[in-house]
């Protein structure tokens, strides 16, 4: 199913969530809503599933005018960041639930073979007689998830779904949903405010500021072309370096880098960690170590130049630095931007 | 195990030996005065002139009187206020309007003033020289010196019962679990009994206990609107002030002894319920919530 969102716009009380997005989702697709918080994609998403009203603009599942359709005759699944799954029932009645309160009336056997069939989509087999109280965070969230499913959702809707887990389930459920999306390719709308997740899991990446979208695109195109310094630092961390940008090129402690488009005067220079090396000779900016972080994927050294600015970057496991040294820093890549 | 070691040593939390029995001994000392004894001297002095006077006075008329209107006061009262609360609790925890701070607080007003205020107030409202007295007195309805009045001055002592039970609940449980299930294709009303109702139920029904026993033994208002009449609007409570006054203190012990009997049996309900997880204990923990 085809989601359209055409400059939507939602208010609350006097603070404006959403100032007009217009956000296209294909069939099928597998998109992130990424930002901070209080940057409005909850909003976005709830509006989507008809639990908030449009103040304006439309919303369009296909062909249909979905803006005042109430979240009952949706026909999406929403999957809450505290799973809310209901207390007082088992797993298999709250996945259940939805077959049984639908306007399709399905025959009690024909209920249990489909909760059967979703709890071994969702690996909990065996798990159907306990209560929610009785299974762990992670496995509450795929409780929640197959109930989600349980409807024949056209959208499947997902709020901050890993938020309140821990790394490593967050991790295996990630992959799993992925999977899980490959199998079944229902059109998937979820929001995070995790930048790895939306990369790892989403077929195209929505970022927004203030209620308002800044950059949409593929993981890649986002992380390699971030058209802002927002973006820039959002989706990683990012050292920021002040430079003097002339006839499309940044200088600064006699590097030049390209920065086309960038007006002439003060900009900055934005480096991933990674982009960053470190060498005893010149030339390159001046800096000196302050602190070495030993990894287990290596060493973060921490540094700062003789503007002030705190820059941080990796060597190899191998590399003799130690804090007290000074020495070149020297830039791989980097992204300018003008001085905000 | 430091509590069975021989060296004194200062508690590592809280206060000293002495300072901690002296207070335990404190409250047991008051509890047995002011709780305890009379207790069973009403037990005691209800019985002192023999079985036989107890029976007579159980069974007299007038008594019996009292114990059904008290019984029926309750019987419309409870129901009256129990749907009243959930309706005020839903209202305030599910949706957000104007003036529902205002709501919250007025809902709280019976708990504050003193019933008899609340009685007084009664009388200027439906009394003869009240707000609808003449209306009333033409059309012959009878609402003071009546059941109807009564019942009204029940019902306001006890309103914010059900619902003071409820709010706080409902409010830490917010409205994922509605929105979860309305999201999945439930009506407002299979939502409301199939999710909302049974996960406050325990909380529901501590409510409904306690205003039960409030309308039971509610004497302030209702002795300034029943207007006393023996065997007509005598409520329990007001009847064993009227025995008293009579100068038979073992009949009004009697009559005692039955309101006295149904508070127990109110605080073994309120406990078993306490038992299942109601009451005030557990009203911060959101099931919603307890993650792994």
């Amino acid at each position: 199913m085809k989601i359209h969102l055409e400059n939507v716009v939602k208010t609350f009380e006097s603070f404006q969530a959403v100032k007009g997005v217009s956000l296209d989702i294909e069939s099928g697709e597998l998109v992130a809503l990424l930002g901070p918080s209080g940057s409005g994609k909850t909003t976005i998403l709830r509006m989507v599933a008809g639990l908030e009203y449009a103040d304006g603009g439309a919303i369009h599942f296909g062909d249909q005018d979905a803006t005042d359709i109430p979240v009952r005759d949706r026909g999406v699944g929403f999957v809450f960041q505290h799973y809310a799954l209901f207390p007082h029932m088992t797993v298999a009645d709250n996945i259940a639930f939805g077959m049984k309160v639908s306007k399709v009336k399905r025959d009690r056997a024909a209920i249990d073979r489909r909760v059967a069939d979703l709890l071994r989509l969702v690996r909990l087999e065996g798990l159907g007689d306990r209560f929610p109280a009785q299974i762990s965070g992670g496995q509450r969230q795929r409780v929640a998830l197959a109930r989600a499913l349980s409807v024949d959702p056209k959208v499947l809707l997902l709020d901050e779904p890993f938020g309140a887990l821990d790394a490593n389930v967050r991790r295996d459920l990630r992959r799993w949903l992925r999977e899980i999306h490959s199998e079944l390719g229902i059109t998937t709308l979820f929001v995070t405010h995790d930048q790895e997740e939306a990369l790892d899991l989403a077929d195209r990446v929505v970022i927004l500021k203030d209620g308002q979208i800044v950059q949409q695109g593929t993981p890649q195109e986002v992380c390699r072309d971030p058209k802002s310094a927002f973006v820039m630092k959002f989706l990683g961390d990012a050292n920021v370096i002040a430079a003097e940008v002339k006839d499309g090129r940044a200088h600064v402690g006699g590097l030049s880098v390209e920065a086309a488009g960038v007006a002439d005067g003060r900009g900055e220079l934005y480096a991933r960690p990674s982009d960053i090396d470190w060498s005893e000779e010149g030339p390159g900016i001046t800096a000196e170590i302050t602190r070495v972080l030993d990894r287990a994927d290596g060493r973060r050294v921490l540094a700062t130049t003789d503007a002030g600015e705190a820059l941080e970057f990796d060597v190899e496991p191998e590399r003799v630095v130690k804090a007290g040294d000074a020495g070149f820093v020297t830039l791989r890549r980097a992204k300018v931007f003008a001085a905000g | 195990m430091s509590i069975f070691s021989t060296r004194r040593k200062p508690p590592r939390v809280g206060d000293a030996l002495l300072f901690r029995r002296s207070l335990i001994g404190i409250v047991f000392v008051l509890v047995a005065f002011v709780i305890i004894a009379p207790l069973v001297i009403i037990g005691v002095e209800a019985f002192s002139k023999g079985w036989q006077l107890y029976r007579d006075t159980v069974i007299h008329p007038d008594t019996l009187h009292a114990v059904m209107l008290t019984v029926l006061a309750a019987l419309i009262a409870v129901p009256v206020n129990t749907v009243f609360g959930i309706a005020a609790a839903w209202a305030i925890t599910k949706f957000d309007f104007w003036g529902k701070r205002f709501l919250l607080v007025v809902i709280e007003i019976p708990f504050s003033v003193s019933p008899i205020v609340a009685g007084v107030a009664y009388l200027f409202v439906y009394g003869l020289q009240g707000l609808f007295g003449p209306w009333l007195d033409a059309h012959d309805i009878k609402i003071l010196f009546a059941v109807p009045g009564i019942i009204i001055a029940s019902m306001f002592v006890t309103a914010p019962f059900v619902a003071r039970e409820l709010i706080p609940l409902m409010q830490a449980q917010g409205r994922d679990l509605e929105e979860a299930s309305t999201s999945l294709g439930a009506s407002g009303w299979r939502t409301f009994f199939s999710v909302t109702l049974p996960n406050v139920k325990w909380a529901l029904l501590y409510g409904v206990i306690l205003c039960n026993a409030r309308v039971m033994g509610e004497f302030g208002a209702v002795s300034v609107v029943s207007g006393n009449i023996r065997g007509q609007t005598n409520t329990l409570p007001l009847h064993i002030e009227l025995l008293y006054h009579d100068y038979n203190a073992t009949g009004a012990f009697a009559a005692a002894s039955i309101l006295a009997l149904i508070a127990v049996f109110t605080i073994i309900a309120k406990v078993a319920l306490e038992r299942q997880g109601a009451g005030r204990v557990r009203k911060q923990t959101n099931p919603a919530e307890k993650t792994s």
